[in-house]
């Protein structure tokens, strides 16, 4: 194992010459279920304005990972995490964080559509009503109409906004609950798998609107699949069995990447 | 690898091919038994349908003809001879006329009437024509009297109950062969009743008193009414839906949502599932000790009743607002927690709107159930007989009332067959309650379940 953690350490220093920087620092994160130990010894940088994408197998702690960037396991009440993760230089996991807070600036989409049974315009205005982003009807409209136009959703739906979310095409929905995550003005994007349920058109719809996020938000994407993340992310993570075996630029590791598994996965060996 | 390369697959046994116009033996059997078992199936639902049907039919049969009673209707002059003995219109001085005074000038009146129309009152004595007239009439003319005391004096058209016998003839129950057994009446009394009928003295009515009288003794069946029983029955639901639905919804989300999975939750977890299966007599009991002995509740009072009722109601309700809060797709708690609620609005917010219809219906129905429970109640002293309304709200909870299922025991155990008939329109009454408690469940249900 001496290897693959002396080769990470290269990638993160070529990561420092890059001109982003870091917003999201993990450091030997261990993630248990129970007796399970799912997610071994991760060190990863998330960095500004940057599309991030994880891939791996199934089972090799990829979502597990994402969902500890918002402390979305806390809700699993066998998980447990060790370890420490940094949001701007700040422990996420610290006993005086809440993590309410927490997930207002850590937004997330998740692999299934799952818009609230309510109103699209409800649908957007629940994050920033509940956070008080909004002082009147005035701003709040403003911060409805320009998230769904972020999520490339207002022309289709500027005149039935108080149409049920749950009406819409699955593609609609998925960006109906992008405009819902964005419209806390969150700092990072995680998305989980966000496109697995999708079709090819809705899909891409999606990953164009990914790439134009990046301008204001940090996305983090895991997705299982490889074009995708070949299309959409400038730094790809590739795990396997609960560890972070590569990461590093896109390119680099679809062309050549440094560990034999990564190579193994993106040939179609393993996985 | 290399073993399997060289060897060619093995080829299938050949065959014997079928043609799938021909129908295969196996297959048949098969059809045979799924055929069976579909007339099991009818055969089980035409037994239950038709057990229901005889119920009901029974029950109709018996108790319709309740709705309806026997009245007498004819002129009473209020002589202010009789019933003002002192002369000087005060209340308080004629309130020293008892009923019999009133029953008196009543059977006067109706003698007088009987003659006027010219009548033959042949074969019944003096007694028994009074006796014609329900032992509740006066009961009612002088209450009527004394409401109004500028009726003296004045002829007024009384309509008033006849007594149950006659009733029951009119109905059928009594004959001439029952009444030459039967010493209340006589068949001469029938043949005059048969006469006044068609004098149009005596006719049936739709019985509103059966609706809204209290309980009446066991000599005068024809004025026995439901009123007590459906206050004290609505009083008791009333306060069991305040009981029982904070603290039902609460647990539940308590227990569904913020608890720790641990063994205290799930001791009690099991308990609640347990409690909902204790036959209702151990309420009873327990209500009897408790809310009776120890916290000196008044007996018989809808409070007492509505506290024993929601003891057994609450693992109802629980157990069903639990499993529709559980129903509601985890999809929906991630997008919320994902967009930064917390836990409480999370569980306000959208979990509970979309639990919503589940936890009605299990509301309406754990009342339901309630509305017809009777054995607790016969312990906590429901059962007495009580001739006052309880009084209104709140204080009326304290006053001794009965409920409709109590009712419905109490008339079946009388001796009196006129008792047997108020006994089945009870049962109608508390199915009407129960039917309209269901349309209600069924109608929130439609309305809140349209998930958009």
């Amino acid at each position: 194992m001496e290897g693959p953690i002396q080769m990470k350490d290269i990638h993160i220093e070529e990561r420092v010459v890059s001109d982003h920087k870091a917003k999201i620092t993990a450091r030997g994160v261990q993630v248990y279920y129970g007796t399970n130990h799912a997610l071994k010894d991760v060190d990863v940088d998330i960095l500004a304005g940057t599309v991030t994408a994880f891939i791996g197998p199934s089972g090799c702690g990829k979502s597990t990972f994402l969902r500890c960037l918002n402390r979305m396991n806390d809700t699993v009440s066998s998980a447990r995490v060790v370890g420490e993760i940094l949001l701007d230089g700040e422990d996420i996991y610290d006993k005086r964080v809440d993590p309410v807070q927490l997930r207002a600036k850590v937004g997330m989409v998740f692999q299934k559509p799952n818009p609230f049974p309510k109103s699209i315009y409800d649908n957007v205005a629940y994050g920033p009503k509940i956070h008080g982003l909004t002082r009147n009807k005035a701003e709040l409209d403003e911060v409805v109409e320009s998230c769904l136009r972020k999520a490339a959703l207002w022309n289709e739906v500027k005149d039935r906004l108080q149409a049920p979310g749950t009406g819409l095409s699955g593609g609609q929905q998925q960006r109906l609950c992008i405009a819902r995550a964005i419209a806390t003005s969150p700092e990072v994007l995680l998305m989980d798998e966000p496109c697995s349920a999708l079709d090819p058109i809705a899909t891409a719809q999606v990953e164009e609107l990914i790439d134009e996020l990046r301008s204001q938000f940090s996305v983090v994407i895991v997705t299982h699949s490889m074009q995708q993340a070949a299309r959409v992310s400038q730094k790809t993570a590739f795990f396997h069995l609960g560890n972070l075996v590569e990461y590093g630029e896109t390119g680099q590791i679809f062309t050549n990447p440094k560990d034999p598994r990564t190579e193994s996965y993106i040939t179609g060996r393993i996985g | 690898m290399t073993v399997a390369a060289t060897n060619p697959m093995p080829t299938p046994p050949a065959k014997a091919t079928h043609s799938l116009l021909v129908p295969n033996a196996a297959m048949g059997r098969r059809n045979a038994a799924e055929k069976r078992f579909r007339a099991y199936g009818l055969a089980a639902i035409a037994v239950s349908l038709s057990v229901l049907g005889i119920m009901l039919w029974s029950i109709f049969s018996d108790g319709l003809s309740s709705f309806f009673q026997a009245k007498l209707t004819f002129p009473v002059t209020l002589s202010s001879e009789v019933l003002d003995p002192a002369g000087n219109g005060l209340r308080e001085e004629m309130t020293k006329v008892t009923t019999i005074g009133y029953g008196k000038l009543l059977t006067a009146a109706f003698t007088a009437e009987l003659a006027a129309k010219g009548i033959s009152t042949e074969g019944v004595t003096d007694k028994q024509l009074a006796e014609m007239i329900s032992k509740d009439a006066p009961g009612v003319l002088r209450a009527k009297v004394l409401g109004d005391t500028s009726m003296l004096d004045q002829t007024i058209t009384m309509s008033v109950l006849a007594a149950g016998r006659i009733d029951g003839y009119l109905k059928g129950r009594v004959t001439m062969e029952t009444a030459e057994r039967d010493g209340n009446i006589s068949p001469e009394q029938l043949q005059l009743a048969d006469r006044l009928k068609t004098a149009r003295i005596l006719g049936s009515s739709f019985n509103t008193r059966f609706l809204t009288s209290p309980d009446a003794s066991d000599q005068r069946p024809e004025a026995a009414g439901l009123g007590v029983a459906i206050l004290g029955s609505a009083y008791m639901m009333l306060l069991v839906l305040i009981i029982c639905v904070p603290i039902g919804v609460a647990t539940s989300i308590y227990l569904e949502e913020f608890a720790p999975k641990n063994r205290w939750t799930d001791l009690i977890e099991v308990n609640i599932s347990n409690l909902a299966a204790v036959p209702s007599i151990v309420f009873g009991i327990l209500g009897l000790a408790i809310f009776i002995n120890f916290a000196g509740f008044p007996q018989s009072s809808s409070v007492v009743g509505a506290l024993v009722l929601s003891l057994m109601t609450l693992p109802t309700i629980i157990i069903a607002t639990r499993s529709s809060i559980r129903a509601v797709p985890p999809s929906i708690r991630d997008a919320a927690l994902g967009v930064g609620a917390s836990k409480m609005q999370t569980v306000f917010h959208h979990v509970l709107p979309l639990a919503m219809p589940g936890i009605l219906t299990g509301t309406i129905l754990g009342l339901a159930s309630a509305l017809g429970e009777t054995a607790p109640l016969l312990l906590i002293g429901m059962v007495a007989f009580v001739d006052n309304y309880p009084s209104a709200p709140v204080e009326g909870f304290m006053d001794p009332a009965t409920a409709l299922p109590v009712q419905v025991y109490s008339w079946a155990s009388r001796s009196d067959p006129a008792f047997i008939e108020r006994s089945s329109g009870a049962i109608i009454v508390l199915l009407v309650f129960l039917v309209v408690m269901n349309v209600t469940a069924i109608i929130l249900r439609r309305k809140f379940e349209r998930r958009w």
